[in-house]
């Protein structure tokens, strides 16, 4: 019989379909995983309503769960308990690496507006435009290293 | 059917998809990606707000017939400048910060959590249209088109909430465009919104 754990670590595997170097567990959009007489039941927050991905994500899910040799709902959360704060220190730091600068804690990140070139790690940079490639994702330009780069949104 | 939340749902379909016309033509290459990913949230917004109300969004999105439609005139409105489609931005997200702040407070759980997501996301929305408004406030075919669309700007909201509307754009209150009429423009835009799901009732799969 499954476990929630094996649950969990089966999870850490699957990619953000638009940011893979991030996983769905790295990023806090699986909510919970509830394992009840071998029958698995997950909670998706999404990050964005808009998002084009979700219904891959969800897929995605079922197929890894199913990976397991047993079936998963998942229901898709609409309520606002996803936030930035919910990405962990780990995908942060992938997030990071990947010149995508994760933001601060929000209520420090929506106060300072400050936000630090993921490359040269420069404080001078400034908004290029509020959207970008993905809904969750706006566009800065570092003054210093002159290099641009994609800014996670705080929400 | 709540008509309060279908009306929200149905300006954000709709809005959406006029916002989405910029998509390839706005006058920078940086509005062209802030004009789609815009609409591209509203039409989550839309999707979020009509499985509320129902087994089947897709079904209330797109099977109903244009007078079954409860979006308000501002949003259905085919704006060809720019003026005209930053001003109607920048009136839309005022008057909808203030119902949605309302639903926050909602009684029923599922209804204030979902407003409350959407006002995250709609705080970014806020963001550009005070952008440029500030960057338009100077030009006068801006501020003739904010005093076109003001009347239509309080037909978003009722009546209860129009006063706030009124002090927040520092404007008086007219009569306002009344909800769920249509022009020529919808039925134009409603045959081409319903166009793919006419053709696969079943649902399109890409």
């Amino acid at each position: 019989m499954v476990t929630e754990e094996q649950v969990w670590s089966a999870l850490a595997e699957v990619p953000d379909p638009e940011l893979p170097v991030v996983s769905l567990v790295d990023l806090g959009v699986i909510r919970s995983v509830d394992v009840h007489e071998g029958h698995v039941r997950l909670e998706l927050t999404p990050t964005f309503l808009g998002c084009p991905a979700l219904e891959f994500m969800v897929r995605a899910l079922e197929e890894k769960v199913g990976e397991l040799g047993t079936e998963a709902d998942v229901a898709v959360i609409q309520d606002d308990s996803w936030s930035t704060d919910k990405i962990t220190p780990a995908g942060r730091e992938k997030l990071r690496a990947a010149g995508l600068s994760p933001p601060a804690p929000r209520l420090v990140q929506l106060r300072s507006q400050v936000h630090r070139c993921p490359h040269c790690g420069s404080t001078e940079t400034r908004l290029e435009n509020i959207f970008g490639p993905t809904p969750c994702r706006s566009l800065r330009y570092c003054e210093r290293c002159r290099q641009p780069f994609e800014q996670f949104k705080t929400i | 059917m709540n008509e309060l939340l279908l009306g929200l749902a149905d300006d954000e379909l709709v809005i959406g998809w006029r916002d989405s016309e910029w998509t390839g033509i706005a006058p920078m290459l940086e509005e062209d990606v802030a004009f789609s990913s815009i609409a591209q949230n509203e039409i989550g917004h839309a999707r979020a707000v009509y499985e509320l109300l129902s087994d089947d969004a897709d079904a209330l999105a797109f099977d109903r017939a244009p007078v079954e439609y409860l979006c308000a005139p501002l949003v259905q409105l085919h704006l060809l400048d720019w003026g005209h489609a930053i001003a109607r931005r920048w009136l839309y997200e005022l008057a909808d910060e203030i119902r949605i702040a309302a639903l926050m407070e909602s009684d029923d759980a599922r209804v204030a959590g979902l407003a409350a997501k959407i006002n995250r996301e709609e705080a970014y929305h806020r963001m550009h249209a005070e952008m440029w408004r500030e960057r338009l406030a100077g030009a006068p075919q801006f501020r003739a088109a904010v005093d076109e669309l003001w009347p239509y700007a309080l037909g978003v909201l009722p009546r209860a909430q129009r006063e706030s509307l009124a002090a927040r754009a520092g404007r008086e209150e007219v009569e306002p465009g009344v909800r769920g009429v249509h022009d020529d423009a919808f039925a134009e835009l409603h045959e081409e919104m319903t166009m793919v799901r006419r053709s696969a009732p079943a649902g399109a799969q890409w």
